[in-house]
Parts: C-alpha cells; sequence; structure tokens
C-alpha cells in the first residue's frame, strides 16, 4: 500500500501543483475584478451601482458547481469556446469577484465620512482621496477577511476536477482508480488540502492581531 | 449568437429539476439540523472544557473547514466503507458529510456567540439564584442565539447551496436533475437559467425567512 502511494507521490505533486495554480489565478484575477468593481459598487454613479449589486447579488446565490457547468457547457452555445481549465478558472475567478466585492465594500464603508470630507475639504482629487486616505485605512479591514477568503479560493478549486482538469483532487481519484486505496489517498489528500488552508488561515489572524491595535 | 432559446424540453423534464429542488431542501434541512445540534453541544462543552477538550473540539473544527467539502463527499461515500463494515445509500452517505461539515462551521458560529454574551447577564443570573444548568437554558443560550442569529442564516443559505455537491455521487438534487436534462436534450443555456434562478430565489426566500425571524428577535430585546 505504501509503496504504491509512494510511487504515485509525484503524479499527486503535478496535481498539486494544477490546484495551487487555479488558486493563484483566481485568486489574483478576483482581486483586480472585485476592487475595480467594489470601487465602482460604493463610487460609482446608479447604473454602475445596480449592476454591480445585481452582478454580485446572482453570483453569490447559485452554488459555484452550476456556475462552473453554466460557464463550461454554456458558453460555446453563444459562440465562445473556451478550454476546459479557462472555463473553470473564469467560473470560480467570478464568484471569488462577487466576494471581493462585498470585503471591499464592507471595508471602505467601515471608514467613517469625515474622512472622505475632510480630504475632500483639502482639495484632494477623487482618484488621490482613494490613494492616500480611504484606502490604506480600508486596507486593514480587507485584508483578514480576504485571506480567509483565499482558503475558499483553495477548497473550491477542487471543483475543477469535475470538469476533467487534473488538479489534486482529480488526481487522488484517478490514483485510486488504479490502486484500489480510497480511504489512505483521500485522506492523505485531505492533509494536503489542510495544510496550505491552515496555514493561510493561521496567517489571516497574524494579521488580524498585528492590526487590532488600532481603534477608531 | 445563432442560438435560439427553447424552453420546451425543459418544461417537459422539469420534474426532474422540481423533485431535485425538494431533495436538495431535504439534504439540507436533515444536515442542518443535525449541524445545529453538534455545533450547541460542541459550542457549550468547548466554553467550559479544559484544554484537552478543546484542543479535540478546535481540531475538528480546523480540519472540517479547511478541507474542500467535495473531498470530504467523496471520502465518506468511496472511502469509508473500505475500512469500516457500514453500507449506507448516497443520499445518507451525503447528509452525513454535510451534517458533520456543517457541525464544524456552526460551532464557531455559537462558540463565538456564547462568548459574546456578557459577563453581567451571567453574573445577573447568579445573583438570582440561578443553577448553571438554568443560566445556560434561560440566559446564555437565548442571548447567544439572539447575537448569532444574522451568521447564522448566512451559514445555512450558504450550506443549502453547497447541497449542489451532492450531485457529484449522483444524488439526484437540484444540480443532477440539471445536469441530466444538460445531457439529455442539450438545452444547455435554458437548462442553467431555470436551475440559476430556483437556486435564487429559494434562497432568498429563505433569507428572507430568516430575516423575518432576526428582526422578530431584535425587537424583544
Amino acid at each position: 500500500m505504501l509503496g504504491q502511494i509512494l510511487y504515485a507521490l509525484p503524479f499527486l505533486a503535478q496535481g498539486f501543483a494544477v490546484t495551487l495554480w487555479v488558486s493563484l489565478l483566481v485568486v489574483v484575477l478576483s482581486l483586480i475584478a472585485g476592487v475595480l468593481l467594489g470601487v465602482g459598487l460604493v463610487y460609482g454613479p446608479a447604473p454602475l451601482r445596480w449592476a454591480v449589486r445585481i452582478f454580485s447579488d446572482t453570483i453569490r446565490g447559485i452554488p459555484i458547481l452550476v456556475l462552473m457547468f453554466f460557464v463550461y457547457y454554456g458558453l460555446p452555445a453563444i459562440g465562445l469556446h473556451l478550454p476546459s481549465f479557462w472555463a473553470a478558472v473564469s467560473a470560480l475567478t467570478l464568484f471569488k469577484t462577487a466576494q471581493v466585492i462585498e470585503y471591499l465594500r464592507g471595508a471602505v464603508g467601515s471608514i467613517p465620512k469625515g474622512q472622505s470630507e475632510a480630504a475632500m475639504a483639502i482639495g484632494l482629487t477623487f482618484r488621490q482621496r482613494l490613494t492616500y486616505v480611504i484606502f490604506p485605512q480600508a486596507f486593514r479591514r480587507f485584508l483578514p477577511p480576504w485571506i480567509n477568503g483565499v482558503t475558499d479560493a483553495v477548497k473550491g478549486s477542487a471543483l475543477v476536477s469535475l470538469l476533467g482538469i487534473t488538479d489534486l483532487m482529480q488526481a487522488i481519484n484517478q490514483v485510486i482508480g488504479r490502486t484500489y486505496e480510497a480511504m489512505p489517498l483521500y485522506i492523505l489528500g485531505a492533509l494536503i488540502y489542510f495544510a496550505v488552508n491552515y496555514a493561510l488561515s493561521l496567517a489571516s489572524r497574524r494579521l488580524e492581531r498585528r492590526f487590532s491595535f488600532i481603534r477608531e | 449568437m445563432g442560438y435560439a432559446l427553447n424552453f420546451n424540453l425543459i418544461w417537459r423534464h422539469f420534474d426532474k429539476l422540481w423533485g431535485g429542488l425538494l431533495l436538495s431542501l431535504e439534504l439540507a434541512v436533515i444536515s442542518i439540523a443535525i449541524g445545529v445540534v453538534i455545533g450547541l453541544v460542541l459550542a457549550v462543552w468547548y466554553v467550559s472544557a479544559g484544554r484537552a477538550v478543546r484542543a479535540v473540539i478546535a481540531a475538528y473544527v480546523e480540519f472540517i473547514r479547511n478541507v474542500p467539502l467535495i473531498l470530504l463527499v467523496y471520502l465518506v461515500f468511496y472511502g469509508l466503507p473500505t475500512v469500516v463494515d457500514l453500507a449506507y445509500s448516497a443520499p445518507t452517505s451525503f447528509v452525513l458529510t454535510l451534517s458533520v461539515y456543517s457541525g464544524a462551521y456552526l460551532v464557531e458560529v455559537f462558540r463565538s456567540g456564547l462568548e459574546a454574551v456578557p459577563r453581567g447577564q451571567l453574573d445577573a443570573g447568579k445573583a438570582i439564584g440561578l443553577t448553571p444548568w438554568q443560566r445556560l437554558l434561560h440566559v446564555r443560550l437565548p442571548t447567544m442565539l439572539r447575537i448569532t442569529l444574522p451568521a447564522l442564516s448566512n451559514t445555512f443559505i450558504s450550506l443549502f447551496k453547497d447541497t449542489s455537491i451532492a450531485s457529484v455521487i449522483s444524488v439526484p438534487e437540484l444540480t443532477f436533475g440539471a445536469q441530466w436534462i444538460n445531457f439529455n436534450t442539450f438545452r444547455i443555456v435554458e437548462v442553467y437559467l431555470v436551475t440559476t434562478a430556483m437556486y435564487l430565489v429559494t434562497g432568498y426566500i429563505m433569507l428572507f425567512g430568516l430575516r423575518l425571524v432576526e428582526r422578530r428577535f431584535r425587537a424583544a430585546r
């Protein structure tokens, strides 16, 4: 049994690399899109605010799995042929973007109005207000939930296995298909996911403590 | 676009979606009910227990929360029967998994709620001569529930959405019904539009109902 698992390790490592790559892509892309749309939600004109609100509330209201099947099977129907890898990454990114929008809204919303007004009073432009006044303060509110959300991205990435992408989850299933050692391999997989995510949540707790001395 | 929407086939097979939704709800309700019991018992135990018990509960919570649900579903359905002499159907297996999974999330919710109960209330309970058991039942738990209701609603809705994972072990819930129609009729866009709408409407009805409960209990404060 042990021999078979050891033999499969390089294969699992490849899957693990795909898991990390998918997670990284999703986290980075959703951070960019989410911050932009989040600023649109807080400061944008009414139509944009409405569009972002509807986007966020819709996406967060459906299971990621359904979103992923929708993107993967649905896009070719409207003439867009994405390889399964990118279909999966897009679906996960859409979901994460909606979450990032909410983190940003929460973080920016927690900054007292007076800050923004004071910045306006000393003649800062909108962009300067965001860069020098709002974002530096909102950052510490944004960071802990966002890092917590990164663990969700790593966990969510396991769903890409359902589109036939050989991530860690799929690699484990394939090794089980060959060796019939279901329990040891699932436990091994669980431990790998746990190690990554637990490290991330420890980091987020540390950051939270690091920023907790600041009080309004 | 070159794709004409045609919902006829969806309506013809709508029983797959409707039956699926009902099963999703059933899975969610049973698992959440078991999860709430696990969560309450462990949270109350945690706040009054010694180091060792706390470590064990924390290990359970941290382990479950940091592993993908889909892996746990596979582990219980395909892995567990190879080491223990048990036989169970896919729905039972999923309910078992989601209960243990939701329990871990709910322990956290209840624990933070219990810790947020003001110390003065417990002292007041002691002052009027309530026994520890009465203090728990009449002071701590009601106050904790009121504090945790918003977080609780979010967890419940999120767990309802998680029932879609049951489709990977062929439990015929809503997502599975959608896939069945997808593969058998190829009305892909239509079936996922309808499915999405069904998840959204159900989720928002749950949210609305839970907000009503929250408001009612907020008023009592």
